[in-house]
């Protein structure tokens, strides 16, 4: 343990009042903890640079997951344990399940939370990608009210999002499709992590495209690890809708998606890497798409 | 003598305590007025130290703080060439050289102090890798950077090479790693006027350390005591390195008054102590049209980091593991270790070979791939056959046949329905593809040449009062077993159940000096001294009139209780005497480089995801002769630790080097594979016994490092046709190779000899 315990403190109010309360006051001075799995590892090392926590882990308004005919609502205070065992989710947003079940390891699945997951901001984490495919919004709540931001806006560059500092992220909300609703969708997740567990993803690749005939109708394709923020490819998005399935120019259309990324080299990986996988993603996503509508090979 | 205890699965001797708790390792254990110490590194890869100053904001009058100054003998950690400094003074060679030392009894304050520390640097040139230290781009150690230099030649390579059918190169190159035992480095010193220096610590060679500590502090042995306490793992890394903190605690312990006890934290661990000396090995074969190697001329390189340390003993048997279990006439092979400026590189199971095995196992499939002769195929028209000789000359006395093990191997495997259902599934569209590979190798047991002549170790076994025998030895268990296997070799010896035996604690204070535990030498080489130092006792009890044979264990024990009751002490020594036949020219390098050597052939199965340039192990086959398998659960414990290992080095475990520091110095960045990365993988064996093993016990603990890189690189050759040069082949390395379409002739510059 390199830090010097006694030069932090943490806060524990005992109520979300009390919580916005204190971030109202002083704003920014006190950042919010939740689950502290990625603060804590940054403490251990040293290199905790912010010395003052408000902690809301224990505020209970923010756990639960309520289903709605037209959405599914997550408190922030969500694990990715409870991700995976919400059966709406796993039946009609299956990439979330899939995201939660590839972050860390059990312990931090049982301890991670989706609220400070986004927060946190960091655009190797896994469950946004999956966010941004469904069109999720996130509430941001201060003692001002309580407003709704599609999460596609939430990220304004690295590390730093529209939460204002008096403001917490309170809950998650991902729609539902009207039942009865034409066509049918494809979704396809992946995470490249350096292994298969306990680990931070090099790329994660999330699609949900939805397919009338053989007519792409929607699409919503989102990457992570390749921009300073997880990022919605929103030029391939829309080379895509509108396109036959049958027909697409699988070329054309990953040519647009490599020039909207803008990866790095850093200690996980490199740049050429990171561009060329998210490119081979989209080509697999187009192999999924043919093999859905019923053409090519199956899908792998 | 009969084996009843060896060859069976006795329970582990300090089991019971570490699945309870009960076993204390060194940061459990405490002293009154104990107090903390920590390390102030450099930073600074190469550099001029101006000065140290104390910053502001911290009480230092509260604290302990020894700089080179303090030293009271020679400023050096003891080794080989005494070039290391214990402390900086004046000169800095590497980003974590220790330059001031801090004690005091509040750890999260010493680690606040120790950043407020300034160490005023001029910097100067610095040397990361092993082309700029050939290239001398700066000179940073001796006049060419060359720590050491060996050559190795047998038959006549020029002739060789002028009338092969094709000549074949290839460059190979293979990645630092860390040691990541599960317990760090940490060790608690005392000092006082009388006793002088007692350590405590996590560590491999309790002797090391007190031949560290004597010119440190101008001490004679009875005034540099060390014990070992319960070690979490070392795999090299505790044979060397625990000299370095053990001083540095020792010197504060001095200087406080008080004991002082310092651990490591991961990121201090990682960056700082030794890891596996990367390497740059050109391999250059004259081949015939049928595949026989006729000729090797090996260059091989490896970065030895900022100080000698062990560098040239790693170099030595690199060099002489080069060239593999084949029986190729001529042979050149010239090792160099060089220096960069990094921490020192030390000493890693395998030390050297498996870097060496690396290239001339990849290279042997580069060869069978432009020829169009199959990988195993390639193996049997040139493997070593007994009477035959290995690159230094020495004559192959083991009873060994390759082939045999090769199609043992093969057949657990399934190599060939393998290699016929990828061939066919590889063709369809999908992303994965799938390969097999192999690796034939062998490791020498024991000191190179006439190191363990020069060890000249010794092993005592004691009676007890109450009538057990206790094994005194310094070699220690580091969890290979070394505590189980001692007692059932000792109890194979005297005829005696297996609680009859003890073994003691490693202190120098009471145990002879067994030598270091590392080489796989413990249970061949120590093992054997406490089978001969049993077999004294045995003698002097049977001759005492006290016992008879047959006897059974309770009489054997009565007759030691009264054996002790009736002469006070009840004791018997082994010295090693180096088998007759071993003949070794360290200035040549030839002639017998070790008494005897194990034998393998392993084999991967692995998956390679054409989307992510991912490779994974499906399944690995581990097959070795070992002469004797003292303990089967323990044996194969070994074998599948050190293969999990050598696949974290083939594919995962990737040290990023920046300005000569490890940058991803923690475990979220520096990729071990965990268990769901990791196949089912079959440890087999075959048993011809050597004679001056225990039993016809050889080595084990090493050689399962050597054969999971070459293996699965070659198994990705075959998967998707492109032969990786270095390791580890992450994906990024995969991927450049791929979309470079690296083939044998790229690898491999293959020039075809004109023939008159």
């Amino acid at each position: 343990m390199r830090a010097h315990v006694a030069s932090y403190d943490l806060v524990q109010p005992g109520s979300l009042r009390e919580v916005l309360t204190l971030l109202a006051r002083e704003p920014g001075v006190y950042r919010p903890l939740a689950g502290g799995t990625d603060v804590m590892v940054v403490y251990a090392g040293g290199k905790l640079a912010h010395t003052k926590f408000v902690d809301v882990h224990g505020l209970r308004e923010l756990r639960g997951i309520v289903v709605t005919d037209d959405a599914v609502t997550l408190g922030a205070l969500t694990t990715y344990t409870d991700v995976q065992a919400e059966p709406t989710l796993g039946r009609e947003f299956p990439m979330m399940g899939q995201a939660a079940s590839e972050t860390g390891g059990w312990a931090i699945q049982n301890r991670g939370t989706l609220g400070g997951n986004i927060a946190n901001a960091s655009p190797a984490a896994d469950s946004p990608p999956a966010l941004l495919a469904y069109d999720a919004s996130v509430e941001l709540t201060s003692t001002r009210g309580a407003r709704w931001v599609s999460y596609a806006t939430y990220h304004t560059g690295y590390k730093t999002t529209v939460r204002a500092e008096d403001e917490l992220v309170t809950r998650v909300r991902i729609p539902r499709i009207a039942p009865g609703a034409q066509g049918s969708r494809v979704h396809m997740f992946r995470k490249v992590g350096p292994r298969k567990a306990q680990a931070i993803s090099k790329v994660s690749f999330a699609a949900c495209v939805d397919v009338d005939g053989t007519r792409i109708t929607s699409a919503r394709v989102a990457l992570g690890g390749v921009a300073p923020v997880v990022l919605r490819v929103v030029a391939t998005e829309g080379a895509l809708v509108g396109a036959d399935v049958t027909t697409l120019d699988v070329a054309a259309i990953g040519a647009t998606l490599s020039r909207e990324v803008t990866p790095i080299d850093d200690i996980r990986s490199t740049a050429r890497y990171r561009r060329r996988v998210a490119e081979n993603l989209f080509v697999e996503l187009t192999r999924k798409l043919k093999a859905h509508v019923g053409l090519g090979s199956q899908a792998r | 003598m009969k084996n009843r205890l060896i060859g069976t699965s006795v329970p582990r001797k300090e089991a019971f305590d570490k699945v309870t708790g009960r076993a204390r390792y060194v940061d459990d254990v405490s002293f009154p007025g104990m107090i903390y110490g920590t390390t102030v590194r450099s930073k600074v890869a190469r550099g001029r130290l101006r000065g140290i100053a104390l910053g502001p904001g911290i009480p230092w009058d509260e604290f302990v703080v020894v700089t080179a100054k303090d030293i009271p003998g020679i400023n050096a950690i003891h080794l080989i060439n005494d070039d290391q400094p214990c402390l900086a003074d004046g000169v800095i060679n590497h980003p974590e050289e220790p330059v001031v030392l801090l004690a005091h009894p509040d750890k999260h304050l010493l680690e606040k102090a120790r950043q407020a520390v300034v160490l005023d640097i001029d910097e100067l040139p610095a040397v990361h890798s092993i082309e700029d230290a050939l290239a001398k781009t700066a000179v940073v150690w001796g006049e060419d950077n060359i720590f050491k230099r060996y050559t190795i030649e047998k038959g006549d390579i020029a002739e060789a090479f002028a009338n092969a059918d094709v000549i074949l190169e290839g460059h190979y190159e293979t990645g630092a790693q860390e040691q990541l035992y599960i317990e760090n480095n940490g060790v608690i010193a005392s000092y006082s006027e009388e006793a002088g220096v007692t350590i405590w610590g996590s560590l491999q060679c309790p002797y090391y350390i007190q031949k560290a500590l004597i010119p440190l502090f101008g001490v004679g042995p009875e005034r540099a005591r060390v014990i070992q306490l319960e070690t979490g793992g070392g795999f090299g890394g505790k044979e060397e390195y625990p000299s370095m903190i053990a001083s540095h605690a020792a010197l504060l312990a001095k200087k406080a008054g008080v004991p002082v006890k310092i651990i490591y934290d991961r990121a201090e661990d990682m960056a700082a102590t030794t890891k596996r000396h990367p390497s740059r090995t050109v391999v250059r074969a004259a081949v015939m049209r049928d595949g026989t190697v006729v000729g090797l001329d090996i260059d091989f390189a490896i970065d030895g980091g900022a100080y000698s340390t062990l560098s040239q003993v790693v170099l030595s048997r690199g060099l002489i593991h080069a060239a593999g279990p084949y029986s190729c006439p001529n042979v050149h092979i010239l090792g160099r270790a060089v220096a960069t400026n990094s921490p020192p590189h030390g000493a890693f199971r395998g030390f050297g070979a498996p870097q060496s095995i690396f290239a001339l196992e990849r290279h042997l499939d580069e060869i069978g791939k432009y020829l169009g002769i199959a990988p195993d195929e390639i193996r049997r028209r040139n493997f070593v056959k007994p009477g035959q000789t290995l690159a230094t000359g020495q004559v192959v006395r083991d009873d060994v046949d390759m082939n045999v093990l090769l199609d043992r191997a093969l057949e657990a495997a399934g190599w060939g329905d393998k290699k016929a259902r990828f061939a066919v599934e590889n063709r369809e569209e999908g992303s994965v593809k799938r390969g097999i590979g192999l690796a034939t190798f062998l490791h020498g047991t024991g000191f190179t040449g006439s190191g363990e002549k020069f060890l000249a170790s010794i092993v005592g076994v004691e009676a007890t009062a109450d009538g057990h025998v206790r094994v005194l030895a310094a070699s220690t268990e580091i969890g290979q077993g070394t505590n189980t296997i001692f007692a059932q070799i000792a109890g194979d010896a005297l005829g005696v159940d297996y609680d009859v035996i003890q073994v003691g604690q490693p202190d120098t204070a009471f145990v002879p000096n067994s030598g270091p535990t590392v080489a796989s030498r413990t249970c061949t080489i120590v093992g054997k001294l406490v089978e001969t130092a049993a077999l004294g006792l045995r003698q002097t009890l049977l001759g005492s009139g006290l016992l008879e044979e047959p006897y059974s264990s309770e009489q054997f024990v009565k007759a030691c209780s009264a054996y002790v009751a009736r002469s006070g002490e009840l004791r018997a020594y082994a010295e090693y005497k180096q088998p007759p036949y071993i003949k070794w020219d360290e200035d040549t390098f030839k002639g017998d480089a070790y008494g005897a050597y194990s034998w393998a052939v392993y084999v991967a199965s692995v998956k390679v995801d054409t989307l992510t340039y991912e490779a994974t192990v499906e399944d690995f086959v581990a097959l070795q002769e070992v002469g004797k398998v003292i303990h089967p659960t323990l044996a194969a414990g070994q074998i599948e630790g050190g293969v999990a290992q050598g696949i974290g080095w083939a594919l995962y475990e990737n040290v990023v080097w920046k300005n000569g520091r490890m940058a991803n110095d923690r475990m979220t960045d520096y990729i071990m594979p965990t268990s769901v990365d990791l196949p089912p993988i079959r440890a087999l064996f075959a048993e011809s016994p050597y004679s001056y093993g225990p039993s016809g016990a050889k080595g084990i603990g090493e050689l399962p490092m050597d054969g999971p890189g070459p293996a699965i690189v070659n198994a990705i050759l075959d998967a998707v046709g492109i032969g990786i040069p270095r390791i580890p082949a992450t994906p990024e390395v995969v991927m450049e190779a791929y979309l470079a379409n690296t083939s044998v002739t790229r690898v491999c510059r293959a020039t075809e000899v004109a023939r008159g």
